[in-house]
């Protein structure tokens, strides 16, 4: 009779195995179904987000089953094996282990991570693989604001507060810092490295053939102005990209408004609209009641400004370390505006907050 | 009272404070005349001089130092006459104590203490980002809030408060009267106070907190103001602490166990803590020489990390994660030790696989060690190394799965009581699981480009820092309230405890994985008008966590204070600490345990893992017949079966 029962017993359990094994299958495809239909990533603006977006896909399939199988578990023993009334003093099967299961699940996991990790060394490899026909850019961070330079035709480098990219296109980044480390990171391209003082850092991205505007974003804390530190990238079709690029060489471009070809057409940029989109944007970082913004960052312009003439705003702007205001620190403001932004932005910026703040 | 100031205590310790304040001073103003520097007295100068000089002072005022100063000096030490074990009022755990179940609660409640103040600044970092823009505080406060929100988790409530807990039943566990060294152990828990003090009054500091996160990275930490010192200087005496609890713990562990208390017979929590001791001791001098080097940068410009004249900014990062990757491990492995301890007992049932819970401990302090720059990929470090620290960091889930695996098994045809302390560790199998998991995808490194510095790397911490440590430190905590207060919890308190922090845990948390990949930088006070809506839910909910504490720390106040009486043993544990009284007595055992089984021997009648012989016998006695009759005790409660 106790062989029998031994035997229900087993079979009993291997019931219960097959359970909850039939139960985890079943919540694991509605796991993955629902993991892959959530809408994760922004837009791919790069062909390394497509590659890298399906290696995420790969590593939810893998990984949510191993997720929801001990959720599972955990649950079908607490409703199976909890304690009744009257079993007290009871204790449970005196199992001490099963070198064969703990060889399984030894073994079986690591052939899967062994598997991602090839999976992922290729996808890395593809991806930081040179491309034919790159372009050069480099990126300059300083706190708290990226310059963009590009290879100009006389050996001089033209600076942009903007990146402009051609659709199409491969693109070597190269990557530096004026002081301390930075993130260069535009989330749509899907790549980042960090900017680090005495090095360059080097990262590639090819352009599809997708235009539109993405944020660049500092991505490592370098201060109080971090978060702030937002700039636009701007993928355009080719034609319009060697446009910009000639009439920037020729520094007769409004570069850094919303619309360039509006501003360039008009001749006066409007200055209520530079404090907002010139980048990094003065709105920002300061309170300016005129322009609708509340930034805490730096100071409040309503009042540094009052009354203040022309000479000393436009120094304000150009060269910030000259007279900081009590109460806020050097270095905080970006020292780059005299170079990313076009002189008569800078005088539209100067007449419209002398206006502003009479 | 020139009495109360030359006896150690509160009034000798603030006396040589104001001593060690004027000690600074002196002793800056005299360098800085004698260097001709100007201005003589530098206020920031002599902070700085202070911030170092001060603790010992403190320390020396409190007592720690009193014995070794006597016999240093060569005068007779005071004979231990163990008048200073054991607590006897309140009073008593605000005094130097060797005893090491007072210092256990020292550790406890002070880790606590720290923790609620580090979720108070969560909560202030929450209520900022509860929606775009700035709400109320400065970037400056913002950045500062983190920074410090977790130093103090990190440094002053989830290493030491395992400390602290290990420090109350590894003892008991292994049958040792006490820690090895108690007085060290006293001192090791008073330098905790100090860091801790040190870090939170940094925001009174002139410029503001130390504000570049806990990891704070070079150059931007060697250009900071003077707050960032604080940082660098309470480190240096939370390392100091893990430190010496480390080597009391290792020493406790090989040398004092009860006769018949072989490696293979500890509870599984006492090898955790061997594991985790390991860990610290060859790990933390890293940290402390990352903050020495920010230090001597900042105040003495040694130009480490400074590249115009010849220093390196990535050292700073490779020593940085040197220590702090297997840190995370010193953070996780007694709680592996603690769900072990919990599971067994409550499930009714022996540990699965108990040996390779063991081994897959030492392997993954050995791994432990291989996997820091995987915190580099993006830094610009050497590309090759990413490749094999890919694979070791994938590698290293394997003994995390082993462990994970086992306790599964456990609870396989177990008699599960699902109470507090078994609700907390359910909650941590269910939760750290998902912190693993997320822990591999940030190993692979084409994703790891995309979200590292993103908040899916903030969730990530959190689902290993709260559903991994925090949720065990709770069932620990419950699991051994009764043992340590010889009361019991309140079950319906601590019950809804368990499932306000799992519901808000989760809705606090999870959603930070989506707003991570979808591009939200990590350490920002302002964002993307796109992520509005799912901070406000996280904000909220975490308000409801940081909430679902009070109810905790409510229930154990009130039930040390009036709850039912506990009784020795009320879970029916097998292992040495519940043998005893509860409180346990003075020098924990009244007479000498001989251990003669396995500590998980559940299931089989009558089996048992120690046994006391009639008091007053020696020890030698006891040891010459423990060797006669272990082979008999053991055949004769059987081996426990593998199938």
């Amino acid at each position: 009779m106790d062989e029998q029962s031994a035997e229900n017993k087993g079979r009993r359990d291997r019931n219960r195995l097959m359970q909850v094994v039939g139960l985890g299958v079943i919540a694991s495809l509605v796991g993955i179904a629902w993991g892959l239909a959530i809408d994760w990533f922004p837009v791919q603006a790069s062909e390394e987000a497509s590659q890298i977006d399906r290696l995420w896909d790969v590593v939810l399939i893998v990984s949510i089953p191993v997720f929801v199988f001990v959720q599972v578990f955990v649950l079908y023993c607490v409703w199976k094996y909890r304690m009744r009334p009257g079993q007290e003093n009871q204790d449970g099967a005196p199992i001490h282990g099963n070198t064969r299961v703990e060889i399984i699940w030894t073994a079986i996991p690591t052939i899967v991570l062994l598997a991602l990790c090839i999976g992922a060394y290729v996808v890395l490899d593809d991806i930081e693989d040179a491309r034919a026909d790159t372009m050069d850019v480099r990126v300059v961070g300083e706190q708290f604001a990226w310059t963009f330079y590009y290879p100009g035709e006389d050996g001089e480098e033209i600076a942009s507060n903007e990146l402009y990219l051609p659709t199409n296109q491969s693109v070597a980044f190269a990557v530096q810092t004026k002081d301390v480390l930075h993130d260069f990171w535009v989330p749509a391209f899907r790549m980042k490295i960090d900017a680090v003082p005495g090095r360059t850092t080097n990262i590639r991205v090819t352009t599809t053939e997708r235009t539109g505007t993405y944020p660049v974003v500092c991505a490592e804390l370098c201060g109080l102005g971090h978060a702030v530190m937002r700039q636009n990238a701007r993928v355009v079709a080719p034609e319009e990209f060697d446009t910009w690029l000639a009439e920037r060489a020729r520094g007769d471009v409004a570069g850094g408004s919303e619309d360039p070809e509006a501003a360039g057409e008009a001749g006066a940029p409007d200055g209520k609209e530079l404090f907002t989109s010139t980048q990094p944007s003065c709105g920002g970082c300061h309170t300016l009641a005129d322009a609708g913004t509340t930034a805490n960052l730096g100071p409040d312009l309503d009042d540094s400004l009052q009354g203040r003439d022309e000479e000393y705003i436009r120094r304000a702007i150009v060269e910030p370390s000259a007279d900081v205001p009590a109460g806020f620190e050097d270095g905080i403001m970006p020292p780059n505006y005299d170079e990313t932004m076009q002189p008569e932005q800078v005088d539209a910026l100067v007449d419209y907050l002398v206006e502003v703040t009479k | 009272m020139a009495a109360k100031l030359r006896a150690p205590g509160w009034y000798r310790a603030i006396a040589l404070v104001i001593v060690g304040v004027g000690f600074a001073a002196a002793l800056d103003v005299l360098i800085r005349a004698g260097y001709g520097y100007e201005p003589v007295v530098d206020g920031q100068a002599i902070m700085l001089v202070a911030l170092i000089a001060v603790p010992f002072f403190f320390l020396g005022g409190m007592g720690t130092f009193d014995y070794w100063f006597y016999y240093a000096s060569g005068r007779p030490t005071r004979p231990e006459d163990h008048s200073s074990h054991g607590a006897h009022s309140w009073k008593d755990y605000f005094r130097v104590n060797t005893d090491h179940k007072v210092i256990g609660i020292q550790y406890v409640v002070t880790s606590f203490f720290f923790m609620l103040v580090g979720g108070l600044l969560a909560m202030l970092v929450r209520a900022e980002l509860a929606a775009p823009g700035a709400q109320f505080v400065d970037p400056n406060t913002y950045n500062g809030l983190f920074s410090v929100h977790a130093s103090l988790m990190i440094f002053l409530f989830i290493i030491p408060v395992f400390a602290g807990l290990a420090n109350y039943v590894l003892p008991l566990m292994i049958g040792a009267p006490d820690m090895a060294f108690p007085r060290l152990n006293a001192l090791s828990f008073w330098m905790l106070p100090v860091a801790g003090t040190m870090m939170t009054l940094s925001f009174f500091a002139p410029g503001g907190s130390f504000a570049t996160g806990w990891t704070a990275y070079a150059p931007l930490s060697t250009e900071v103001p003077v707050g960032q010192m604080f940082f660098s200087i309470g480190v240096q005496f939370a390392g100091a602490s893990s430190i010496a609890t480390a080597l009391n713990f290792l020493v406790t562990i090989i040398t004092m166990r009860a006769p018949g208390m072989s490696f293979w017979r500890m509870p599984l929590l006492v090898w955790a803590n061997f594991a985790t001791s390991l860990l610290v001791v060859i790990a933390t001098p890293f940290i402390a020489a990352s903050q020495f080097f920010v230090l001597l940068d900042w105040a003495l410009g040694f130009n480490f990390f400074d590249v115009e004249n010849g220093g390196d900014v990535l050292m700073y990062q490779h020593v940085f994660w040197f220590y702090s990757h297997p840190a995370v491990y010193i953070m996780m492995l007694p709680g592996f030790g603690i769900i072990s301890e919990v599971l067994s007992v409550k499930s009714r049932k022996p540990i699965f696989g108990y040996r390779m819970m063991a081994f897959s401990l030492l392997a993954i302090v050995l791994l432990g060690f291989t996997v820091w720059a995987h915190h580099m990929f993006v830094s610009g470090m050497q590309p090759w190394i990413r490749v094999p620290m890919m694979i070791t960091t994938a590698i290293i889930a394997v003994p995390t799965g082993i462990k994970i695996f086992s306790w599964l098994a456990t609870m396989w045809r177990g008699v599960l009581r699902v109470d507090t302390p078994m609700l907390f560790a359910l909650g941590f199998l269910t939760m750290f699981v998902l912190g693993g998991i997320s822990g591999v995808v940030l190993a692979i490194i084409p994703i790891d480009i995309y979200v590292s510095d993103t908040y899916f790397v903030v969730a990530h911490i959190h689902y290993v820092l709260y559903g991994g440590s925090v949720l065990t430190i709770y069932a620990g905590v419950y699991y051994w309230f009764p043992k340590m207060t010889g009361r019991m919890f309140n079950e319906t308190l601590g019950k809804v405890h368990f499932w306000l922090t799992f519901v808000s845990f989760n809705a606090t948390f999870a959603p930070m994985h989506l707003i991570g990949v979808q591009g939200m930088p990590r350490r920002v006070a302002d964002y993307a008008e796109q992520f509005a809506t799912w901070n406000l839910v996280i904000s909220l909910s975490s308000f409801v966590l940081g909430l679902s504490t009070l109810v905790f720390v409510y229930n154990m106040v009130s039930s040390w204070r009036g709850g039912a009486r506990a009784g020795d043993n009320p879970w029916r544990a097998l292992t040495l600490e519940w043998q005893v009284s509860s409180p346990p007595p003075i020098f924990n055992f009244d007479s000498v345990p001989t251990v003669v089984g396995g500590p998980y021997e559940y299931g089989k009648a009558g089996a048992v893992h120690g046994v006391f012989r009639p008091a007053g016998r020696e020890a030698e006695a006891i040891q010459a017949d423990e060797a006669e009759k272990r082979p008999a005790a053991v055949t004769a409660h059987g081996s426990g079966t593998r199938e």
